[in-house]
């Protein structure tokens, strides 16, 4: 298992390292610096302020250096619109909301996706079963950024009873709308995952066995056909963790919560390179990782799988 | 024992026809399909919004660009549908038709779903096939650089790269192609794993036939089935990728629109009392998507069917 963590982790460094090599490369070719604005600056002022951002020095150095300081130091360097302040401080005030809420939807989708999957394949063709497929099917027209603004009309606009954006770690209410617009359509994808795979193994031999041998209907789903029914759904996290913080950056910019996703997106309308590449080359870290750890689960899960 | 001449006959006459046709899989596979009423439901909404988006022009009476002087200012109380002013689905908050720019936006909507749903076909199968066939190291490169590219969340690089070289509809396209390729290409690397051992391979093999004309003549026409199938479903995808980037305001740039920019201005204006701006859009949106999936999971069905 520690030869396995490992070998993944020398295809995840080289991975990321390559994602930090491309952005530059792509930012040093784009058309135009980040100072290139509708008043050109004079070329003093403009020789200046690339010394001071080191955009005079060779690619190759600035790569170095630019590697160098997110390795050793975690800088991801000063922004370049806002001078007074670095990449690192509008990551760090944007996140802590990012992680708060894409944790409850990631939480949420699994937990209420994997128990209407579940109960679907209990209850094959009853009313529950037509009940959680239609909702999946539903759902999966659903996207982020057309659940926020139907949640906005109907509970903010229509009952009055959410506030339609903005952000508070204090008052829930404010979680509610970007948790629920985020989780739906993963939640509905992960409940189809889920009931096509359980149904598959609450017909093999092995839950027929556990049946004939007399053992209660509830065991049997929770010992013997839950674990297996869950790889399918263990390896359809990964895509849905990626999708989620790019869901993140809908819900940021619709309900002003204020998280990454904000910050990304003020980056790209102001051509602001570093801003953007850090946080991309923060949200590929997190991906990285986090697939990592679903191979690991999956791996633990399944002893089948080699390493 | 008298013999009936007729059935004699008859039965002379069955035995001289030709033989009794077969019914290939495709013929079976075309019949399940038209029997699925959740495909065909899907199938006419295709087409009607297809319709819609061809012809749905030539009723607008106003045109996308143009602004409606008597609404402007007024749009909550003026803007709402109505067919006496030629504003089946009212107008947007510049007093601009809504209908006109729904038509606009189904056109570039539906144009980006096709083309890179075309991209990902073309790219991934001929890498996939390629990668499948040739097998052993080059395989293992190819692949690993698929992973690798999957990893990356490749919504960030694409607006990454629509930022920095502008915001063009060629890029656009550009970007979601680069990324479209990649799950089409593990499919068909996957079923041409199972396709190059078989008797057919062999023997163009054997008969000298180059590599490179195997896998298209040979490898490519036989992962038709899937790849048709995958491509269905790869169309809603690349539908929303395009709506997401340009509910952002960073796709599609004014004065062509898209779903995505429209339902976005829509979800914008929504306290003022106008929710048709939001509404249509979204209609069409919602309808196109269930019709892709409909007729996606029914090509599967129709195609795989001990899966039913």
């Amino acid at each position: 298992m520690f030869a396995f963590i490992l070998r993944r982790l020398a295809v995840a460094v080289p991975t990321l390292l390559l994602l930090i090599v491309f952005s530059f490369v792509l930012m040093s070719l784009a058309p135009g610096g980040p100072f290139t604005g509708e008043r050109a600056l004079p070329p003093a002022v403009l020789a200046n302020l690339e010394a001071q951002y080191g955009l005079n020095d060779p690619l190759w150095l600035q790569i170095w250096n630019y590697l160098v300081s997110i390795v050793v130091h975690f800088d991801f360097g000063p922004s370049f619109v806002y001078p007074d302040r670095t990449v690192n401080q509008l990551i760090a005030a944007g996140f802590p909301v990012t992680l708060t809420y894409g944790g409850l939807a990631f939480v949420a989708a699994v937990v209420v996706g994997v128990a209407l999957g579940v109960a679907a394949a209990i209850w094959h063709n009853t009313w529950l079963d037509y009940l959680a497929v239609g909702i999946s099917i539903g759902a999966q027209v659903l996207p982020n950024f057309v659940m926020a603004p139907l949640l906005v009309l109907v509970f903010t606009l229509w009952y009055r009873v959410l506030p339609g954006g903005g952000w508070s770690f204090n008052d829930p209410s404010f979680w509610i709308m970007p948790v629920i617009a985020l989780s739906t359509s993963y939640m509905a994808s992960i409940a189809r995952i889920t009931r096509s795979s359980m149904l598959e193994v609450l017909g093999s031999n092995h839950i027929r066995t556990a049946r004939a041998k007399g053992m209660p209907e509830s065991r049997v789903i929770i010992r013997h056909a839950l674990k297996p029914a869950m790889l399918p759904v263990i390896s359809y996290l990964g895509p849905v963790f990626v999708s989620m913080i790019t869901g993140s950056v809908v819900i940021d910019i619709y309900f002003s919560t204020g998280g990454i996703g904000k910050a990304f997106v003020d980056s790209a309308l102001n051509r602001d390179y570093a801003v953007m590449m850090g946080v991309t080359i923060l949200i590929g870290t997190l991906t990285i990782l986090f697939n990592l750890l679903v191979d690991v689960l999956y791996a633990w899960i399944d002893p089948k799988i080699r390493y | 024992m008298v013999i009936d001449q007729t059935k004699m006959q008859s039965l002379s006459a069955r035995l001289v026809q030709d033989e009794v046709k077969g019914r290939s899989p495709w013929a079976d596979a075309r019949k399940r399909f038209f029997r699925n009423k959740a495909a065909m439901f899907g199938l006419t909404i295709l087409v009607l919004v297809t319709l819609f988006a061809a012809l749905g022009g030539q009723f607008a009476a106003w045109s996308g660009e143009e602004l409606d002087f008597s609404v402007m200012g007024r749009v909550a109380e003026l803007g709402a549908p109505s067919l006496a002013n030629g504003h089946y689905f009212g107008t947007d908050n510049l007093g601009r038709d809504l209908f006109a720019r729904v038509v606009q936006g189904t056109q570039i909507s539906l144009m980006v779903g096709i083309v890179g749903a075309a991209i990902a076909v073309i790219v991934g199968t001929l890498y996939g096939a390629t990668a499948g066939y040739v097998g052993g190291r080059t395989d293992q490169i190819m692949m690993r650089a698929v992973d690798i590219l999957m990893s990356i969340p490749y919504m960030f690089v694409l607006i990454l790269l629509l930022v920095m070289f502008g915001r063009s509809m060629s890029m656009l396209f550009l970007g979601i192609g680069l990324i479209s390729w990649l799950d089409m290409s593990r499919i068909v690397r996957g079923q041409t794993l199972s396709l190059k051992n078989r008797e057919f391979i062999e023997a163009a093999r054997a008969t000298g036939v180059s590599s490179f004309r195997i896998i298209i003549r040979h490898i490519v026409p036989n992962l038709l089935g899937v790849v048709a199938v995958y491509a269905t479903l790869l169309v809603p995808l690349m539908i929303l990728t395009e709506s997401f980037i340009s509910f952002l305001g960073l796709g599609v740039q004014e004065p062509l629109t898209s779903w995505g920019a429209l339902i976005s201005e829509g979800a914008g204006t929504m306290n003022y009392g106008t929710l048709w701006q939001l509404a249509f859009p979204l209609f069409f949106f919602v309808i196109t998507l269930f019709g892709f999936f409909f007729v996606g999971d029914g090509l599967r069905d129709a195609l795989d069917p001990k899966e039913r």
